[in-house]
């Protein structure tokens, strides 16, 4: 087994009196899809706005290819190659595709001119190498996609900028039956070609068709980290609502702290 | 790329996605004269009808006034036109800025005012410290390094130069000699235009409450800095001839021939280079035709515009209208701006969607607070327009409805309230409509000026009911 690409030991975070994770272990591994999993409120969004710089941590340390690193701002994790698509998309809908996926990193010439050719060009590539085949202009505006085609663009976005780890919160939480399905072959694909991909999502179904792993949060503590081919459904559904499962999961002892 | 459309089948339901989906295929097409017709049928049924509404406006109005009065379309008449809109459409072309934001600046009509009536106190006193009331003349240096420091903070570095400009052109009072004077207006209207930017992206207050206040305000700093006199503008050749005055016969050849040579060249060397890059691209013979169309209306103005329009036989008006080459060169500078620009990428992302461009890493102040420093330095050189225009730096210059009219115009052109959607070419068509309403119901003395504002109210009422009807086809489709 590889080393994991993305490492995260014992963090802590409070937010004033409420632990909000309690000594969180979480590794993502190149080449292989992670799900992050857990209810409402056990802390998976505070975890990622850890690592994503946008939170500070109290205690613990996030490795990134071995070396520890402080996420003190969101530009650091960009720069080391982490890319983060949220829910709620980012894309501006007035722009088109290519000019959403190079916002704010448009390439120049001059340094102050647009080179719309070559970013166009860029783009069409980066749609390919993920056989993208439900846009057929990279030109078109992102007003008229569809859910789908929106989240393909935002997904290809991050993969531009030859990021090594994508997280993904609830990439098909709006979507239908073959969008979904789109949409995770997209996240396979991007694990198929060595990225590391975290996958946080509240449906099982996605879970146990795209993931290689997952680690199941409960209420900010990491209760398991399995590899989906050694775990079932139902069993990682205990994990997410009491934190235990057969010989999984927390010991009776810690879930009656946390609780 | 071969079209094969087996692949196609894979394109799954996801509804719009079009039939040659997953090759790019649109994205290298040449774009045909046929092709682009077609095209832009399309963009007109799903919601996007550009400039259509407003030159069909333009076209019903022209028609109607032409009946009215038979001297609405002699070449008198209509060389006066740019006379009487330029001022609109400069400010125009500056709310279009900060419109694409989706925010307002109600304040530029009278900040422009501001700046033109400290040009006309510098010029005419002599030297802007004796001229101003002691007060103001120290308050307007303090204003202006306030602004450089509050640029320099926001990082809206070519601001800050600007703004220094006007402050080192203030203070060595070489504001006695007219251009200076005039460049030293636009300069305070960018310096007004960085505090009315932080008090809008910085502070958080609505733009709309700011330049609202901002709105009064200076008009009564105007009337300070008058001093309670108007000050004349014909006595200075130079300030009467940017909207009096034409371009000489072989000027306007010189100027005409500029304009539409830069186009087809630029047209056409995209075209071939994005052809070579396997780009989409628009075919040789479109970018000829466009060009040519363009050409050729080029070629008829400058001959009809070379004529002696005067009726009057003793003096001869010919050439292109100053203020008509003035509204042009603006429009094609803000166009490249905004088009090929990274500022001006980042302009309409933050129109579009603030929160994803703020997560793109796009300084979202900076770039709000550039918009409202361009809205009011193009403010001040409408007020310096309207003053030329009107013969006189008034106490009321840009008040009234010098502002609504450019917010106006800016809207039935076409740009979205809304942030986002518009153009400079927008501005100026909506300023050619709303100046020609006044100009042609003035020919028929028996229809009152009480009609100009009730036609411009329908007119506006309507331009805004095609912006909601085709953003609703636009939703939908």
């Amino acid at each position: 087994m590889s080393e994991p690409i993305l490492e995260v030991r014992q963090l802590n975070k409070s937010f004033g009196p409420v632990h909000v994770l309690h000594d969180v272990d979480f590794n993502v591994y190149p080449g292989e899809v992670t799900a992050l999993v857990g209810d409402n409120g056990a802390g998976k969004s505070t975890l990622v706005k850890c690592i994503a710089g946008i939170h500070g941590i109290d205690s613990g340390e996030i490795r990134f290819e071995g070396k520890p690193v402080t996420m003190s701002d969101p530009r650091v994790p960009t720069g080391l190659g982490i890319e983060f698509v949220y829910q709620d998309l980012a894309l501006a809908d007035n722009l088109d595709i290519t000019q959403n996926m190079f916002l704010g990193r448009e390439l120049t010439s001059g340094g102050i001119f647009l080179s719309d050719g070559q970013m166009e060009k860029q783009a069409r590539s980066a749609l390919e190498s993920l056989s993208v085949r439900t846009v057929s202009s990279v030109r078109q505006q992102v007003a008229s996609l569809s859910g789908g085609q929106r989240q393909t663009v935002a997904i290809a976005k991050a993969v531009l900028w030859n990021s090594k780890v994508v997280f993904l919160d609830e990439p098909t939480a709006a979507l239908g039956v073959a969008q979904t399905k789109q949409v995770l072959d997209l996240v396979r694909r991007l694990a198929d070609q060595g990225r590391g991909v975290v996958l946080i999502s509240h449906n099982m179904n996605d879970v146990m068709a795209v993931a290689d792993r997952v680690a199941a949060l409960f209420l900010g503590r990491v209760a398991a980290e399995v590899k989906t081919s050694e775990t079932t459904t139902s069993q990682i559904v205990e994990l997410i609502t009491s934190g235990r499962s057969d010989g999984l999961g927390l010991s009776s002892a810690a879930v009656n702290e946390t609780i | 790329m071969s079209s094969n459309t087996s692949l196609a089948k894979t394109s799954g339901p996801s509804g719009s996605g079009p039939e040659r989906a997953g090759q790019f295929s649109l994205d290298v097409d040449e774009r045909t004269i046929p092709g682009a017709f077609s095209g832009w049928l399309g963009r007109l049924r799903t919601g996007e009808p550009g400039a259509l509404p407003s030159v069909l406006g333009l076209i019903v109005l022209v028609v109607i006034f032409s009946q009215v009065s038979h001297q609405f379309l002699s070449k008198f008449n209509i060389g006066n036109i740019p006379t009487q809109g330029a001022y609109i459409a400069v400010i125009a072309l500056g709310i279009v800025f900060v419109l694409l934001l989706g925010e307002i600046d109600l304040s530029a009509g009278t900040a422009g005012g501001v700046c033109a009536g400290i040009a006309a106190v510098a010029v005419s006193k002599g030297s802007l410290h004796d001229g101003l009331p002691g007060t103001m003349y120290w308050s307007l240096l303090i204003g202006q390094v306030l602004a450089v420091a509050l640029a320099v903070w926001l990082k809206n570095y070519v601001a800050a130069v600007v703004v220094a400009l006007g402050f080192v052109l203030v203070v060595t009072n070489l504001t006695q000699h007219l251009v200076i004077a005039l460049v030293a207006a636009i300069c305070i209207g960018t310096a007004i235009g960085v505090f009315t930017g932080w008090l809008v992206a910085k502070v958080g207050i609505p733009s709309f409450v700011v330049t609202l206040a901002l709105f009064l305000a200076w008009q009564g700093v105007l009337q300070f800095a008058l001093s309670g006199q108007p000050i004349n503008t014909t006595n200075y050749d130079l300030w009467h001839n940017l909207t009096y005055g034409n371009l000489s016969p072989v000027a306007s050849w010189i100027f005409i021939i500029v304009v539409v040579g830069l186009y087809l060249g630029y047209t056409l060397l995209t075209s071939l280079r994005a052809k070579r890059a396997g780009l989409a691209h628009d075919a040789v013979e479109l970018v000829l035709l466009r060009g040519g169309v363009i050409a050729a209306v080029g070629v008829v103005v400058t001959i009809l515009a070379n004529t002696n329009r005067n009726t009057n036989p003793y003096r001869i008006i010919e050439g292109i209208p100053v203020p008509a080459a003035i509204a042009i060169v603006l429009m094609v500078l803000a166009t490249i701006a905004l088009t090929k620009t990274t500022w001006g990428r980042h302009l309409y992302a933050v129109g579009g969607n603030a929160e994803a461009a703020r997560r793109a890493g796009i300084d979202v102040v900076r770039i709000k607070v550039s918009a409202f420093a361009l809205c009011s330095s193009f403010g001040a050189f409408g007020g310096i327009l309207l003053a030329s225009s009107q013969s006189s730096a008034s106490l009321d210059l840009g008040s009234s409805n010098v502002l609504l009219f450019s917010v106006a115009a800016a809207v039935i052109g076409g740009t979205s309230l809304f942030g986002g959607r518009g153009k400079p070419r927008d501005a100026v068509i909506g300023a050619i409509v709303i100046t020609v309403i006044p100009n042609g119901l003035l020919l028929k003395p028996s229809l009152g000026p009480q009609w100009q504002q009730v036609i411009t109210g329908a007119v506006l009422l309507i331009a805004a009911g095609v912006d909601a009807i085709s953003r609703r086809r636009a939703a939908r489709s």
